[in-house]
């Protein structure tokens, strides 16, 4: 288990220092100049140059991206060139209330996900297989920013039940556990959620049937074991996959929030993005992603270490 | 020399029986396929939409570029306005027809191009294997380690809004996975002993990817990305619904429903309607694509 | 004795595995200093253990896998030399595999796989088809109901006899059959055997026949060699190795031997434990630590294949003269 530790860490390395590369190429795929956006249109060639070395866009790459993972590692991902204010703290608190989003949609998903999979994976070929398996199958299909918009449609412009955008009453955008800013969250989040419903109702429902069919049930049955008993089997062989595709999915939530964010101008991460992408604010962007892709390489990590934790067939040495 | 003599005909007679044919593998696809009814509503909804497409011009009752502050936002069943107006008083009927021509050539496009590099990429890896594989495998698990909509949204944002870029970035996005399925089931076919057989008949290398590996594992490949378009639809749209892809005033379904968001409390069936069209799209193929891989029997 | 048809000395295959954290060079000693000579036309026959190194002895026979250390000559031709190139070597020598089903690929005819090879070797596709079906016919498919079909419409027992045709497609001198019988249905089994014994008259073939079943063994080969752990433990006669074993393990294995008669019941498992690991052979002679016969010696000493009377070798301390054991033969005599 520790050399399986050690290796999956040492494995993890050249992951992450692709990423970055990616993530610091991302200025450097760019069209045209990376000041374009705070330089008036008429500004002098001296200026530009001067500002190109204020940002230090004038180095070679290999010495702009050394400096830049020296900084990142830091802490320090360089200073948004629309506001002028520190990447870090900007992404830092964007990342906060997209987790929040993310964490309790990945919560709703799942609480759903596994009782139409399980249910599914139960009763195969019932009426209630068959309704959860479309509903499995609408859930992985369905435009997620689409279905927030006719979510808002129904419950804030035709029901006017809760509030259709931001996080919290009067713009705020600080997120408090009380009522008001609870309201603002469950539109998005049940939005979010159809994501990893569907698929975890996919996933569950194929692993129920298949551990249900194999040998070692008949034998618990014969066993006198009841059919609780036979439940708890099957949960205990199911959990270690449910608890990966959990993990994965809360990082593509993480990750794919974007779309939803803008339905409902939740001031995530993708809300920066956004706002990265249209003021060409590339520090920005690029400080954005890679927060973003590392934080989902974690979760592969952990994911992938706990899995093998708690599962006992898997031998990874 | 009885040796090679014995194995010539020894009686011309002989050869001359016919030979009983099996059905081949397609044939008992096809068999499998015909029986699954959802999956043949799928592809006829799909079939349908290529054909609106490709005939938009002949379909659509107007322009969808000639618009008329004066007609915007109507309802559904407006006469002369089957489906209502948009925001600039367009016809949203003929701007969804055309939108087939966008949406689908943006869904669509980036899987082909990235099942062509994608395949390319995992069947080399998967049957030179050693050093080759672990260099091109841990360079396309790095573009693995980014979520889908992230990796896109990054790419286009940073090349900057078009359809051009939005296709390379979508493209970037699939060719991970699908060489990812492509390396996998090629190691397991380059290590089946029919591959060992023909090696040692003395066959080289592309003989026996062209006869033995290819067979054997574009049709699960080919499955695999398959399943992909419907995720593609919905991030190819998602792009432009962010305004990162298709640019107005072209008819787009993502496009068109991001500028119709203002109109949610006035005329919130037709706003709702673009996205329906993505849905509609997207769910027909991936129940197509799940009929496809039932029918072939492919597991991935 | 005539040129052997095949000469094997000194061939060596490690496998390195993956070591620990830190990636310490480890090795599975698979086929460790094997020595042996094939007869033209006789049937040699390998017998040993699982993970013993009969598969890989056959897999670097056939140039599937580059071997760590040692050469393979045919008709004293080195492959790969100018005499002999390996394209030329391999159509003398064929392989049939032990997984009937895994070794036909699924997408092509029946007669499209067994002319794969002749069409390798440029011999025209109409050609190649027409010896298909003339061989669907030798080994007793009828060809016009066989050679379009595909391989999962067939049973095991039919499977192998086309894996046979396509081996033979070729006209080789050498067949080697790597357990090709071992997966199928005792009744299946005798048929295609006595299959093997009639295409090896009629194309004057050389076998070399791999199996855990020494019963099918004894009754195909000529000669016998007895493996164990990557290396020969003895090779000799059939009857010699099966009526007078002179190593250890070889005497254990045929006693393993279930037998007919009710007077001639083995009582005592002759062999218990499972083979050492390959990682980490035994020091001295590998079958020490479960040879009832061990002494100190044996686990210091790395026994020779020592000549045991005609063509009879075998490579224990008990048969080496001056060896150290108590059982051997002093040197004096020997000398």
């Amino acid at each position: 288990m520790l050399v399986y530790l050690g290796k999956r860490l040492v494995y993890t390395i050249p992951i992450v220092i692709g990423v970055s590369i990616v993530c610091f190429m991302l200025v450097h795929i760019a069209p045209g100049d990376p000041l374009v956006s705070v330089l008036p249109p008429d500004a002098s060639e001296q200026l530009k140059i001067q500002m190109m070395a204020a940002y230090g866009f004038d180095r070679p790459y290999y010495e702009q991206f050394f400096k830049w993972c020296l900084r990142a590692i830091q802490g320090d991902l360089g200073t948004s060139i629309a506001t002028g204010r520190s990447v870090t703290g900007e992404v830092l608190n964007a990342v906060r209330n997209t987790l929040l989003l993310a964490v309790v949609a990945t919560f709703i998903g799942f609480f759903f996900g596994l009782l139409f999979g399980f249910v599914a994976g139960y009763f195969r070929n019932s009426a209630i297989d068959k309704i959860a398996s479309i509903l499995s199958v609408i859930g992985v299909s369905v435009p997620h920013y689409w279905l927030g918009m006719v979510l808002v449609i129904v419950f804030a412009a035709q029901l006017n039940w809760l509030p259709p955008t931001g996080a919290g009453p009067g713009g705020s955008s600080e997120w408090r556990p009380d009522w008001a800013h609870i309201r603002h969250l469950i539109l998005p989040a049940v939005t979010m959620s159809v994501i990893p419903m569907g698929i975890v109702a996919r996933t569950i429902r194929a692993l129920v049937a298949d551990i249900l069919s194999q040998d070692f049930v008949p034998a618990l049955r014969a066993k006198g074991l009841s059919e609780l008993g036979i439940f708890g089997h099957v949960v205990k062989n199911a959990a270690p996959t449910a608890l990966a595709v959990m993990g994965l999915q809360l990082g593509y939530l993480l990750g794919g929030s974007i779309l939803i964010e803008t339905v409902f101008s939740w001031p995530g991460t993708g809300f920066l993005l956004n706002a990265a992408i249209f003021q060409r604010d590339l520090p920005l962007l690029q400080g954005t992603i890679l927060v973003l892709a590392l934080f989902f390489v974690m979760l592969n990590l952990i994911v992938d270490v706990v899995q093998t934790a708690i599962d006992p067939r898997i031998q990874r040495s | 020399m009885t040796f090679v003599t014995s194995f010539l005909p020894q009686d011309p007679a002989k050869t001359a029986v016919p030979i009983e044919k099996s059905p081949g593998y397609w044939s008992g696809v096809f068999q499998r396929f015909r029986k699954d009814k959802l999956a043949i509503a799928a592809g006829v909804i799909v079939l349908l939409l290529i054909l609106m497409a490709i005939l938009a011009p002949l379909v659509a009752p107007m322009d969808p570029y000639a618009g008329r502050t004066i007609r915007r936002l109507r309802p559904i069943g407006t006469t002369g306005f089957p489906l209502g107006t948009d925001e600039l008083g367009r016809d949203m009927l003929s701007r969804l027809i055309y939108g087939a021509r966008f949406s689908l050539m943006m869904g669509v496009t980036p899987v082909i191009m990235a099942f062509g590099i994608g395949s390319l990429i995992g069947i080399v890896a998967g049957y030179v294997g050693g050093a080759t594989n672990t260099v091109m495998m841990r360079t396309i698990d790095v573009f693995y380690a980014f979520p889908s909509v992230l990796l896109a949204v990054a790419l286009s944002g940073a090349l900057g809004a078009g359809i051009q870029n939005a296709l390379v970035s979508l493209t970037v996005v699939f060719i991970p996975p699908i060489a990812r399925v492509a390396e996998a089931v090629t190691t397991q076919v380059r290590n089946r002993d029919y591959v060992e057989a023909a090696r040692a008949s003395g066959a080289n290398a592309l003989t026996i990817i062209r006869v033995h590996v290819l067979g054997n594992v574009l049709g699960p490949i080919f499955v695999y990305a398959t399943g992909l378009i419907s995720v593609s639809m919905i991030l190819a749209s998602g792009l432009s619904f962010l305004g990162l892809g298709v640019r107005p005033p072209e008819p787009e379904w993502g496009l068109m429903l991001n500028t119709l968001r203002t109109a949610i409390y006035t005329q919130p069936y037709v706003a709702a309607l673009p996205g329906a069209m993505i849905f509609i799209t997207s769910i027909s193929f991936n129940v197509l694509a799940d009929g496809l891989r039932n029918a072939m029997d492919v597991k991935v | 004795m005539t040129q052997p048809l095949l000469t094997v000395r000194g061939l060596v295959k490690h496998f390195p595995i993956a070591g620990g954290l830190f990636g310490q060079k480890k090795v599975v000693r698979a086929v460790d200093g094997v020595d042996f000579d094939v007869i033209d036309g006789e049937t040699l026959g390998i017998v040993g253990e699982s993970g013993c190194g009969k598969s890989t002895t056959a897999r670097l026979l056939m140039h599937l896998m580059p071997q760590t250390s040692g050469e393979i000559l045919f008709d004293a031709a080195k492959v790969g030399s100018p005499d002999l190139s390996l394209s030329e070597y391999r159509r003398q020598v064929q392989m049939v595999f032990q997984d009937s089903y895994a070794s036909l690929n699924p997408r092509l005819t029946i007669e499209s796989s067994i002319a794969f090879g002749p069409q390798v070797h440029g011999v025209p596709q109409r050609e190649a088809i027409e010896r298909a079906r003339d061989l669907l016919a030798k080994v007793g498919l009828e060809p016009s109901r066989f050679a379009g079909r595909y391989p999962h419409e067939l049973s095991g027992g039919q499977r192998q006899r086309i894996n046979i045709a396509r081996a033979l497609a070729l006209r080789p001198r050498i067949v080697i059959l790597d357990e090709a019988v071992s997966a199928l249905d005792k009744s299946v089994e005798a048929q295609v055997l006595n299959l093997l014994m009639d295409l090896k008259d009629e194309f004057k073939l050389t076998y070399i026949f791999i199996s855990h079943d020494l019963h099918v063994v004894r009754y195909m080969s000529d000669r016998v060699m007895v493996m164990y752990l990557g290396k020969v433990a003895e090779i000799g006669p059939s009857e010699a190795i099966f009526e007078t074993p002179l190593h250890p393990y070889s005497a254990a294995l045929t006693r393993s031997m279930p037998t007919m008669d009710p007077d001639n019941r083995t009582m005592a498992a002759p062999l218990s434990g499972d083979p050492p690991n390959p990682i980490d052979p035994p020091s001295g002679c590998r079958f020490h630590t479960r040879c009832s016969f061990a002494e100190g010696v044996c686990s210091q000493r790395e026994p020779v294949l020592t000549a045991a009377g005609a063509f009879h070798h075998v490579a224990c301390l008990r048969s080496e003269p001056g060896s150290g054991h108590t059982m051997a033969p002093s040197s004096a005599i020997a000398a």
